[in-house]
């Protein structure tokens, strides 16, 4: 073969000797992704399958007094209808789904709202027709009439005494204390953490830089629409087709809005289209459901694009102000953040890890930490990879960078003297195990990339750093193993990038066999153990670690039948190198599976797992650009990632997880926003107008993995998919005032704020 | 709504003939008539991408084409890109160069690259990203796209 795919550079551990592991081989269910055979949630087709579509609000903020469905019952073609009066009355109760506790009648208002609507867009009814022209032309024969209401979307203003109230009696909850503020506000969290005596440390710092910045709304533009199928049988069962971050968190949250029986849901996972942290909640699928229980058939429904823009949780919109102190040496040693993000229509937004985040690459002595999620008329926003991290490390990165000019300090060096490390303790409390941060800060110091001059004018270069989690919780994963010498895997992970082939790997690893030697299934609900949500860079990591114990209970199974064939104790088996060997005796892995269903049948294993501890990724990176002065416009010339991976399994995937949350993060600095009207209604809700980065706005990326392990995985594996977005804008930022003199405080640095940036200040000053 | 109407077209060198009402777009008649859900929908305004096909040779969003429109035209879509026994280089290449990630926009990058290399067998890494613009892709960053189309030109010119 004569292409090198790869341009990325693999640092690895000088104690790794993998066979598997690092190797590139292709994906399981590749083929049938390029030649258009893999099922997505809207290819599916049933017996007798109809379709329907969703009733938005045009207004904002508005009280339902009545909803007339009758004209449209009426229009031929029409099968049923829904609204909020076909769910059950959920109370206050409250579940926990996937990422944390969930107020489910907020879940279930904003699948169909229930007495007010809270955002434009926000769902009203739901209509199933024979097909989707008839459910859309039906729509527009309900009659809904609304009593409109003061409309906030600021979460500043949303903050303010006498502003309109989204929830009349939601009181603030108190973390870390656990208590609730005394008056109704629309703030819906308020975090403080506090370490030290910032008074102090501020006063005694050498130098002191503190700004404000301001982020907008940005979603995160996955290629599918939310689609759902449904289908409630006869017999109570109902199956539900998804296009899911969560099978089994599909499951929850529509039996539970529903009150139905888990045990009475089926949830099918679909192949996704994208998630990005945006397709963990449910919103269409407890819709359909009803939908097909009142017309007996199944109900199909796909968003349309501006449905998904307007209807669906994007990442919220935020207001910052941070203060840095540095001694003479350029140690921090003071910190000050007050961070508020809007949460959009309900309470429960990403504060907390936005709080968790902001300081979270440097080891500072004093710092206070006040943060806010606030309800404001906008779509509920949702998780979108490293929720809440990406605007911190935008502003903290922007004043690192500011720091270093003053300091006449190298940016990079003045991190790694700053830079948390294992036994660091996070200023919300937790205390780092083994992370590579400085190990990534050195690659990058290091890199051709910041070693090579940029000249030319109006051309800037700038580095940033950023942190992300991943989370454990819990993966199932079943083993068969068949006679072939192939092992049929069963896990209920939903595959968005490659994770088929991660888990695969792992496994194949253990037994020392080829990936292509295993077979992975991703099942449905009823064919799995559970397994929590694709999110949380938790797949590779934790349904790895499940296949991993899966290998482990075939080995010791698989003892059992060669100490069988030996008339030996399965405890004088040993195994490796795909080899179980007993003195001179020895079998191959692949011929003792041969002979499984003669010594007792063929092997099936199985693994839950649940692992605890945090673990943590890094990444830095490097923006070369040109501004475009006279129009504001700014081209990013060369762009490297550098990242803490732990072990990368398969590299390959692990560069696309860094090249693509670049080019995210490259389109939240450059270019996307939710623009919004003064009565609340988004002025761009199409692809063409939101504008995502296209092949043409970016340079390749360049990557460099640092395999740094994960002490709590035995192949030491760290998750990749959430850090990348985090340090793209801070590092564009940094390139612009490189470039022009001008640090830009705002997101995003689009052609007109740029260029009233360069007009009001004069092209070079600062 | 009138009677549906008669069409008679050319899809992957197929002779096709099908009834659609007036309203309905190429892609809708295309997934839902004919079961080629190889193409895709992201926008169903022309905006992403995913439902490229090729009408006549040239790449179009089969979004905004009627249905009708197909009266007499060819068409190839993604289904017809590899052959029976073998992937389509292009294929090969997105494979292994890890060029996808959840794969929704692959079927329209497919059919537009291979628009490229069918006219322009040996394109700049620049062509290939104008030619390429019309196509969103939200997970890879476009940089393995890009290569991989790359290493598919380099391969077909082996081929021959």
């Amino acid at each position: 073969m004569s292409e090198n795919f790869n341009h990325s550079q693999v640092i690895k551990d000088p104690g790794d000797n993998y066979k598997i592991l690092g190797t590139r081989p292709v994906r399981h269910d590749g083929v049938d992704k390029v030649t258009g055979r893999a099922i997505y949630g809207n290819d599916v087709q049933l017996q007798g399958l109809v379709e329907g579509a969703i009733l938005r609000s045009p207004e904002a903020h508005a009280r339902i007094l009545s909803i007339d469905t009758s004209e449209a019952e009426a229009h031929p073609g029409v099968l049923a209808i829904a609204t909020s009066a076909d769910f059950p009355d959920l109370g206050d109760k409250v579940a926990n789904l996937g990422e944390g506790p969930v107020n489910l009648a907020h879940l279930a208002a904003n699948c169909l709202a229930k007495d007010k609507v809270l955002y434009k867009g926000h769902a009203v009814a739901a209509i199933a027709a024979r097909n989707v022209h008839i459910a859309r032309e039906a729509l527009d024969l309900i009659k809904i009439e609304y009593e409109p209401l003061p409309v906030v979307t600021d979460a500043l203003e949303a903050m303010k005494d006498g502003a309109p109230l989204l929830h009349e009696g939601l009181l603030t909850n108190l973390v870390p204390g656990g208590e609730k503020a005394e008056t109704p506000s629309n703030i819906s969290d308020h975090h403080h953490f506090k370490r030290g005596d910032t008074e102090a440390a501020f006063e005694a710092a050498h130098i002191v830089v503190e700004r404000e910045f301001t982020t907008q709304t940005v979603h995160q533009g996955y290629i599918e629409p939310h689609v759902a199928t449904a289908h409630w049988n006869q017999d109570g069962q109902l199956t539900v087709w998804a296009s899911t971050q969560g099978a089994f968190s599909a499951r929850e949250q529509t039996s539970e809005i529903l009150q139905v029986p888990i045990s009475k849901v089926k949830v099918i996972p679909c192949e996704i289209g994208g998630g990005f942290g945006g397709k963990i909640p449910v919103y269409l699928e407890p819709v359909v459901a009803v939908l097909s229980r009142k017309c007996g058939r199944p109900v199909k429904i796909q968003m349309t694009r501006d449905g998904v823009f307007e209807g669906t949780g994007p990442t919220p919109a935020s207001f910052m102000r941070i203060k840095l102190g540095v001694d003479e040496t350029g140690k921090m040693t003071a910190g000050e953040a007050w961070l508020a993000y809007d949460t959009g229509a309900f309470p429960g937004g990403v504060i907390g890890p936005g709080v968790m985040c902001v300081f979270s690459c440097y080891d500072i002595e004093h710092a206070n930490i006040d943060g806010y999620d606030i309800c404001v008329n906008k779509p509920w926003t949702k998780a979108y990879r490293a929720p809440g991290s990406t605007h911190v490390a935008y502003a903290i990165e922007s004043l690192v960078d500011e720091l270093a000019e003053k300091l006449e300090m190298d940016p990079i060096d003045l991190r790694l003297l700053n830079a948390a490390r294992e036994g660091t303790k996070r200023v919300d409390g937790p205390v780092y195990p083994r992370i590579g941060l400085v190990e990534t800060l050195e690659a990058a110091k290091n890199h051709d990339h910041y070693k090579s001059p940029l000249e030319g004018p109006n051309r800037g270069r700038g580095v940033a750093a950023g942190f992300w989690f991943n989370i454990g919780l819990k993966s199932a994963a079943t083993g068969h193993v068949n006679a072939d010498g192939t092992v049929t895997l069963l896990e209920g992970s939903t595959d968005i990038g490659g994770t088929r082939t991660s888990i695969s790997m792992q496994l194949a690893e253990t037994l020392g066999i080829a990936a292509e030697d295993i077979n992975p299934k991703v099942a449905d609900t009823d064919s799995v153990g559970y397994t929590d949500i694709t999110g949380g860079s938790r797949v590779t990591f934790a349904t790895g670690l499940a296949a991993v114990e899966v290998g482990k209970d075939i080995i010791s199974q698989m003892k059992e039948r060669a100490a069988k064939l030996w008339e030996c104790e399965a405890a004088d088996v040993e195994f490796s190198n795909a080899l179980f060997t007993r003195g001179d005796d020895s079998i191959s892995f692949k011929e003792l599976c041969a002979k499984l269903s003669r010594t007792g049948g063929l092997i099936t294993a199985r693994a839950s797992v649940d692992p605890q501890g945090f673990t943590n990724g890094f990444g830095v990176h490097i923006c070369d650009l040109e501004v475009d002065v006279e129009t504001g416009k700014v081209h990013i010339l060369r762009y490297t990632a550098l990242q803490d991976a732990g072990k990368a399994i398969h590299p390959s995937y692990v560069e696309g997880q860094m090249q693509g949350g670049s080019v995210q993060g490259i389109g939240w600095a450059l270019n996307e926003e939710y623009l919004f009207d003064e009565k609340g209604h988004m002025l761009n809700p199409t692809m063409l107008d939101y504008r995502m980065p296209t092949a043409l706005d970016v340079p390749m990326i360049d990557t460099v993995i640092i395999e740094v392990p994960n002490p709590s995985h035995p192949f030491g594996v760290r998750g990749v998919g959430e850090t990348p977005i985090v340090p793209p804008p801070g590092a564009v930022a940094n390139a612009v005032k490189n470039a022009t003199g001008i640090r830009m405080t705002e997101l995003p640095m689009s052609p007109p704020r740029v260029h009233a940036a360069i007009t009001k200040d004069g092209n070079g000053a600062s | 709504m009138g009677k549906k109407i008669h069409v008679s077209t050319t899809i992957n060198g197929e002779a096709v003939e099908f009834l659609c009402e007036a309203r309905q777009s190429l892609l809708e008649v295309l997934r839902d008539t004919l079961t080629l859900t190889g193409t895709k929908e992201g926008c169903n305004n022309g905006n992403c991408g995913a439902c490229t096909v090729l009408m006549n040779g040239v790449p179009v969003d089969s979004c905004l084409v009627l249905a009708v429109e197909a009266d007499g035209a060819e068409f190839e879509t993604v289904e017809s890109i590899a052959n029976e026994e073998h992937l389509h280089p292009l294929q090969e290449c997105f494979l292994e160069g890890a060029a996808l990630q959840c794969g929704i926009c692959t079927p329209g990058f497919l059919v537009s690259a291979k628009a490229l290399l069918d006219g322009h067998p040996e394109p700049t890494e620049e062509e290939i990203r104008f030619e390429l613009s019309g196509n969103l892709c939200r997970c890879t960053g476009y940089d393995k796209i890009v290569r991989a189309v790359q290493a598919a030109s380099e391969r077909m010119k082996e081929v021959k």
